[in-house]
C-alpha cells in the first residue's frame, strides 16, 4: 500500500536517510557470501530458487511461439522441481502469456513504462501499464524515471511511481531502480525508499538491459530497506534482483542474505523473487546433481 | 525455515602425538622430561603432549639463537635474509588449510576467519618483512644502516597463534636477529608446524627456536640473556616483564590489552555501523586485545543501534570450529571461560541489564554465548576491565566531547572506533582518541603494512609497517 | 612576586624588563643610596606558567665548584612534583592541538629569548661550573642553536616519522606520531643548559608537557631558562621546572600514574635508575634509560608513539559508481 506521503514529505525522510558505506556493505555482503549450504540444505534452497524465478524473456525477437515455450518450462520446469513464481515478458506478450499459465499457479508478469528506458511521457508509460493489466498481466515490473532522479527531481519520480501504482489496479507493482544506473549506494537506498513511499509492492534492481545488473551487495542493500521500511511503516515490500544472476551458487547466496538478513518473513516467493533466464536451468542440473550424484550437461536440461 | 546442513571442512592436518621443544633446528624433550597437553576447547579432548621449557632448555635456546646470529644470520646480506623470508610466506601460502584446520582444532576459533584472515595474514607478514631486509638503510631515516639487536626473546598469546608468531618473528628476521619464542600453553600447535616449515625451508639452525611452555617458561626467557623482549599479552604480566627488564639493557616492546570504545554518532552509515559493532566485539569470540567491548553510541540513535544490533547478534551461529558457516566458536580454555563467566556475573549484579540471543550451547567443551549489556556505567567493572570474550557493554553518550572524555577515560589506550559520516568529525575524533590504532567507519582491520600498537597501559612499540621495524632494530 | 597572581596571559606578554622593574621596589631604593646593595635573584620553581617557592618552604643552598655559595634554590617536594604533574596534564592538550607552525615559532621564540640574554646564561653557567666565561658562551650559543634547530622540526618530524600505508585492502591508511602526554625528565647532572635544551626541546617540539627536575647541583641555569620559556609565549605548564634532590622527588614522578614517559638521563646513580624504571612499570610508562642518546630526529621519536587511522575508501563499484 505505501505510506500516504505527499511527494514532498517522502522527499525529505528520504534526503534523511543514513548513508551507505560502500567498503562496509560490500564487506557483509562477500562475508554472507560465504555461507557453504551442502546437501539438504542445498536442496532445499535449489527448489526454493526455482519457485522464485520470473522466468524472463525480454527480446525484441520474442514471439508468441517463444513465449509458449517459457511458459510450458515456468509450469513444469523438469520432473517434480516446483513451477517458477511468474514469467516475465513484454507487454505485448503478456496475453500469450496470461493464456498459456491459465489455470496455474505461475503469475504473469509484464514489464511495462517504456522499458527498459522509461523514456518516453508518462501518459504512454500509463498506457503501456494498462494495455498490460488488461491483457492479463498480475504484475507489472516498471522503471523509473532515472533522468529525473539524477537531476535530483526525486518527487517527480515518486509522483510517476504513484501514478503507475494507480494504473496497476490489482496487479503487484515492482519497481525497478535500475541500479546500475544510480551511481551510489546512498541513491539505491533513497531510490528504495522512494518507491516504497509512493507504493511499490516490490523493488526490483535492474532491467538486465544496462552494463551492471543485480550485485549481491546492491541486493542486500535493498533488503535492509525493506525491513527498515517495514520497521518504520509496518507495510512489508518484496525485493526482485534481475539480471546477472545465472548459476545455483549466485542465487543461494542471494537466498543466503534473504535467510540472514529479512528472514522467514521474505522466504516465499510471495516476497523474494529472481528475474532471470538461464539460471533456471543451472538449477536444474544442480537439481540432478544431488539426485543422481553425476554432473549433468547442459544437454539433460531443456532450451526454450 | 531454511536451516543450513553442517558443512565441515574436510581437510585434516597431520597432528603428531607428541611435539619437542624446537631448539637450534631440532626437535628436542625438555631437560627435565617436562611435558603438558593440548587441548581441543571445542570438545574438550587431548590433542597432543608437548615438551615444557624449562630454564636449561631457554638457555640452550638462547645460545642456539646466539651462536646463529653471530655465525650465520647476523652477518647475512640482507638479500639473503629476505629470500628465506618469502620462502616461508610461501610455505606458509601452500600449506594454508592445513594451517587454518589446525588452528581451528587448537584454538577453537572459527574455521572461517583461520582460513580467511589469520592464516593468508601470517603470510602476507612473512611477505611483507621479507622485502624490508635489503632495505633498512631506508626504515629509519637519517641514520646509517641500522643493526640488529641480536637475540629476541618473543612471548604470545593464544588469540592469534599463528598471526602473533607472524607479527614477531617476520620483522625480528627481517631485520637480522634471531628469536626464540614462547607459543602460549593453550595453543602451541601452529607454532611447532611452523617449527617444521622453517625446517622445510632449510632455516639456518637456531635463527627460529621455539620453546612450549607456560609462565615459568615466559619467566625464564625474559631473565635470560637476551638482547630484548617482544611480549604480547596481558597488561598484567607486562607490567611484570616491564619489571623484570629495569635497569638492564634489553629492550622491550609490549602490546597488551585494550578497553576500546566503538562510538557511534548519530550520522553514522548504519548497516555498516551495526556490522562493525558485531564484528568489532564477536571477531574471535572477543578473545581479541583491540576487540571494541565499549560501545559507545550517541544517545538520540541508541534505542534504533540497539533493535538492530540484537537483531544482527541472533542471527552469529555458533558452533564447530571447524564448520565453514559457524560464526562464533569456543573460548579457548576453561580458564578463560570462567574469567568471561565471572565478569559478566558483575555486570549483572552491578545493575547493567544483560541480553544474549536463544542459541543452543555445546554439550561439551568451553561456550559463551553473544552477551550485550545495556544501561552501562563508566564506574561498572564491565565498563572498565578487559573481559576478553564476546561480551558488549553499551554505554551512551550526548556530545562528541563527552564521546571522547568516556572513549578516553581509561588505563588503555590501544584501540578505538569512530561511526560518522562525516569527514571532519572523523578526524577530529580520530585526533583526540589515546590510541594507537583508530578506525574509522570499520573495525578490527589489520595490514602487514599498518603499524599496530598501543599507548598508556597498552603499551609501546609497533608490530607492522615501517615503524614496526624500529622495534627490532638498535635505533 | 606580584605576577605570580597575575593572569597567566598578562604575564606571558609581560617584558623580561618589566618584570624586574616590578620587583625594585620604592623602599629598597632609598635604603641603596651610598654604595648600591647588588639584588640577587630568588631562583624559584617554575610550575603550570607561574614561578611558586617549594609548597613545603624548603630551599637549599648552591654553591659553585669552589664552594661559593651562589644562590638558594627552591627544594621541590613531592607535591611540588604533583603540582607540576597536574599543571603538565592541565597544559598538554592545548599544547598538542596547537598547530605544529604555532610551536615551531614558540620555539623559536625561546631562542630569540635565549639569544638576548646570553650573557646572564653566560655568568651564571661560568659560576656554576667553574669554567671561562669564553667556554660557556659557546655552551649558551649552542643552547640556543638547538633551540633553533628543534623549532624547524615541529612541522616536519611527523612527515618524517609517518606516513600512508598501502595496506592490501580498500582503505585509506594513515600513520602519524602523537606526543605521549606527560614526560617527567631528569636532566643531565652537568650540563646544567644545554644538557636541559636537549632533553626538553625534542619532549615539548613533538607536542608533549613536560616535568623537568634540573641538575641537583647546578640548577640556576636551569632556574633562569624557566625565565626564558616564560617570555616566549610558551603557554604556562608546557615546562614545569623543579630544582631539588633527584632521589627524593624521582619515585613520585615515577610512580605517578598520569606521567606517561620519564627520561632517566640525568639520574646518575644506576641502581636508582633501575628502581625508577622498575617503579615506572608500574603504569607502563615510555622510559629512557641513562646513557642512551642518538641523533635528533631520534631523540623527538623518544616521546612520541604512532597512531594510525583507517578509513574505507571506495565507491559503489557493483552500482556502476566504480568505473
Amino acid at each position: 500500500m505505501g505510506s500516504m506521503l505527499s511527494g514532498a514529505e517522502a522527499v525529505s525522510l528520504v534526503r534523511a536517510l543514513p548513508g551507505v558505506d560502500a567498503v562496509g556493505l560490500e564487506a557483509r555482503a562477500a562475508g554472507l557470501g560465504t555461507r557453504s549450504i551442502k546437501k539438504e540444505s542445498k536442496a532445499q534452497a535449489i527448489d526454493l530458487a526455482i519457485a522464485m524465478i520470473d522466468l524472463t524473456t525480454l527480446e525484441g525477437a520474442d514471439t508468441p511461439g517463444k513465449v509458449r515455450s517459457l511458459c510450458a518450462k515456468a509450469l513444469r520446469p523438469e520432473g517434480d522441481a516446483p513451477p517458477v513464481a511468474a514469467v516475465c515478458v513484454y507487454p505485448a506478450m503478456a496475453a500469450t502469456a496470461a493464456e498459456a499459465v491459465a489455470g496455474s499457479d505461475v503469475k504473469v508478469a509484464s514489464v511495462a513504462t517504456g522499458f527498459p528506458a522509461g523514456q518516453v511521457p508518462l501518459d504512454v508509460r500509463l498506457a503501456d501499464t494498462e494495455a498490460a493489466v488488461v491483457a492479463g498481466a498480475d504484475e507489472i515490473d516498471m522503471v523509473i524515471n532515472r533522468g529525473a532522479f539524477l537531476a535530483g527531481d526525486l518527487e517527480r519520480v515518486f509522483e510517476e511511481i504513484k501514478a503507475v501504482k494507480a494504473a496497476c489496479g490489482e496487479a503487484r507493482l515492482k519497481v525497478i531502480l535500475e541500479t546500475g544506473e544510480l551511481a551510489s549506494y546512498d541513491n539505491v537506498r533513497r531510490a528504495s525508499h522512494l518507491a516504497m513511499h509512493a507504493g511499490a509492492d516490490f523493488i526490483k534492481t535492474s532491467t538486465g538491459k544496462v552494463g551492471v545488473n543485480a550485485t549481491l551487495p546492491v541486493t542486500l542493500l535493498m533488503m535492509q530497506a525493506v525491513r527498515d521500511f517495514r520497521a518504520a511503516t509496518g507495510t512489508q515490500v518484496g525485493v526482485k534482483p534481475a539480471g546477472g544472476i545465472r548459476t545455483t551458487k549466485d542465487a543461494i547466496k542471494y537466498l543466503v542474505c534473504v535467510n540472514e538478513v529479512l528472514g522467514d518473513d521474505w522466504l516465499s516467493p510471495h516476497w523474494f523473487r529472481f528475474g532471470a533466464s538461464s539460471l533456471l536451468n543451472d538449477l536444474l542440473m544442480q537439481r540432478r546433481k544431488l539426485t543422481t550424484g553425476h554432473y549433468s550437461g547442459s544437454d539433460y536440461v531443456t532450451v526454450d | 525455515m531454511f536451516e543450513y546442513a553442517p558443512a565441515p571442512e574436510s581437510v585434516r592436518p597431520r597432528i603428531r602425538d607428541h611435539y619437542g621443544l624446537f631448539i637450534d633446528g631440532k626437535f628436542v624433550d625438555a631437560a627435565d622430561g617436562s611435558t603438558f597437553k593440548s587441548v581441543n576447547p571445542a570438545d574438550e579432548s587431548t590433542l597432543f603432549t608437548v615438551a615444557e621449557a624449562g630454564e636449561a632448555d631457554v638457555a640452550a635456546a638462547v645460545e642456539a639463537a646466539r651462536r646463529a646470529h653471530e655465525s650465520v644470520w647476523g652477518s647475512m646480506s640482507g638479500a639473503e635474509r629476505g629470500k628465506y623470508l618469502f620462502r616461508i610466506a610461501r610455505l606458509l601460502q601452500e600449506r594454508a588449510r592445513e594451517f587454518a584446520v589446525a588452528e581451528s582444532i587448537d584454538n577453537g576459533k572459527p574455521i572461517k576467519e583461520t582460513r580467511d584472515f589469520d592464516v593468508p595474514t601470517a603470510a602476507q607478514h612473512f611477505f611483507y618483512h621479507a622485502g624490508w631486509a635489503d632495505k633498512l638503510a631506508y626504515a629509519v631515516p637519517g641514520g646509517p644502516e641500522p643493526r640488529p639487536l641480536g637475540v629476541v626473546g618473543q612471548i604470545i598469546p593464544w588469540n592469534f597463534p599463528l598471526l602473533m608468531l607472524s607479527w614477531k618473528v617476520a620483522p625480528a628476521l627481517a631485520c637480522g636477529n634471531t628469536v626464540v619464542l614462547k607459543p602460549a600453553e593453550t595453543t602451541p600447535l601452529t607454532a611447532l608446524m611452523f617449527a617444521e616449515l622453517c625446517r622445510e625451508a632449510d632455516l639456518p639452525p637456531g635463527v627460529v627456536n621455539i620453546l612450549p611452555g607456560a609462565g615459568a617458561t615466559g619467566e625464564a626467557l625474559v631473565h635470560s640473556p637476551v638482547d630484548k623482549i617482544a611480549f604480547t599479552g596481558s597488561t598484567a604480566v607486562g607490567r611484570s616483564i616491564a619489571k623484570a627488564v629495569a635497569g638492564s639493557s634489553k629492550r622491550l616492546t609490549l602490546e597488551l590489552g585494550g578497553k576500546a570504545a566503538n562510538i557511534v554518532y548519530d550520522d553514522a552509515p548504519i548497516d555498516q555501523a551495526v556490522e562493525g559493532i558485531v564484528n568489532g566485539i564477536f571477531f574471535n569470540q572477543g578473545h581479541v586485545c583491540c576487540a571494541g567491548s565499549r560501545l559507545l553510541v550517541q544517545e538520540s540513535i541508541a534505542e534504533d543501534v540497539l533493535a538492530r544490533l540484537k537483531e544482527r547478534v541472533a542471527t552469529l551461529r555458533l558452533g564447530d570450529p571447524l564448520d565453514k558457516n559457524t560464526d562464533i566458536g569456543a573460548v579457548n580454555s576453561a580458564a578463560q571461560l570462567k574469567r568471561i563467566a565471572d565478569l559478566t556475573a558483575t555486570g549483572e549484579a552491578e545493575g547493567a541489564e544483560v541480553w544474549q540471543p536463544e542459541c543452543a550451547l555445546p554439550e561439551r567443551g568451553f561456550w559463551f554465548r553473544p552477551t550485550v549489556f545495556t544501561g552501562v556505567q563508566q564506574s561498572m567493572r564491565i565498563a572498565r576491565e578487559e573481559i576478553f570474550g564476546p561480551v558488549l557493554s553499551v554505554l551512551t553518550f550526548r556530545t562528541p566531547d563527552e564521546a571522547i572524555a568516556k572513549a578516553n577515560n581509561t588505563p588503555y589506550g590501544l584501540s578505538a572506533g569512530i561511526w560518522t559520516e562525516q569527514g571532519s568529525k572523523i578526524l577530529w575524533t580520530a585526533e583526540r582518541l589515546r590510541a594507537g590504532v583508530v578506525w574509522a567507519n570499520t573495525f578490527n582491520q589489520f595490514d602487514a603494512a599498518s603499524p599496530f600498537g598501543g599507548v598508556k597501559e597498552s603499551g609501546y612499540g609497533r608490530e607492522g609497517g615501517r615503524q614496526g621495524l624500529e622495534a627490532y632494530l638498535d635505533v | 612576586m606580584s605576577e605570580q597572581s597575575k593572569p597567566e596571559q598578562g604575564r606571558s606578554k609581560q617584558g623580561a624588563g618589566k618584570r624586574g622593574a616590578a620587583k625594585r621596589t620604592a623602599t629598597e631604593r632609598n635604603t641603596t643610596e651610598l654604595a648600591r646593595l647588588h639584588v640577587k635573584k630568588t631562583y624559584k620553581l617554575y610550575v603550570g606558567g607561574k614561578f611558586p617557592r617549594s609548597e613545603s618552604g624548603r630551599s637549599y643552598a648552591v654553591t659553585g665548584p669552589d664552594g661559593a655559595e651562589l644562590a638558594n634554590a627552591a627544594l621541590a617536594s613531592r607535591k611540588d612534583a604533583r603540582d607540576a604533574v597536574t599543571a603538565a596534564r592541565k597544559a598538554h592538550r592545548a599544547w598538542a592541538a596547537q598547530t605544529a607552525y604555532l610551536r615551531g615559532q614558540i620555539l623559536y621564540r625561546a631562542a630569540e629569548m635565549l639569544e638576548g640574554r646570553a650573557g646572564q646564561f653566560t655568568e651564571e653557567l661560568s659560576a656554576a661550573t667553574g669554567k671561562e666565561p669564553h667556554e660557556t658562551l659557546g655552551t649558551v650559543e649552542a643552547a640556543i642553536d638547538r633551540l633553533v634547530h628543534y623549532a624547524g622540526w615541529t612541522d616536519k618530524f611527523a612527515s618524517v616519522l609517518g606516513g600512508a600505508n598501502p595496506v592490501a585492502g580498500p582503505f585509506f591508511n594513515h600513520t602519524k606520531p602523537e606526543p605521549l602526554g606527560v614526560v617527567a625528565v631528569f636532566a643531565p647532572q652537568d650540563d646544567p643548559l644545554l644538557g636541559l635544551v636537549e632533553a626538553i626541546a625534542p619532549a615539548i617540539a613533538t607536542g608533549n608537557a613536560v616535568v623537568v627536575v634540573a641538575s641537583e647541583a647546578k640548577p640556576l641555569a636551569a632556574l633562569s631558562f624557566a625565565e626564558v620559556l616564560a617570555t616566549s609565549d610558551l603557554p604556562g605548564g608546557v615546562v614545569n621546572l623543579l630544582s631539588g634532590k633527584v632521589a627524593e622527588i624521582a619515585p613520585h614522578l615515577a610512580g605517578h600514574e598520569d606521567v606517561n614517559g620519564i627520561d632517566l638521563g640525568g639520574v646518575e646513580d644506576a641502581a636508582l635508575a633501575a628502581e625508577l624504571e622498575a617503579t615506572a612499570a608500574g603504569t607502563l610508562k615510555v622510559v629512557r634509560r641513562p646513557g642512551t642518546a642518538g641523533s635528533s630526529l631520534d631523540a623527538l621519536r623518544r616521546w612520541v608513539e604512532y597512531k594510525t587511522v583507517w578509513h574505507p575508501a571506495g565507491m559503489a563499484a557493483g552500482v556502476g559508481g566504480g568505473y
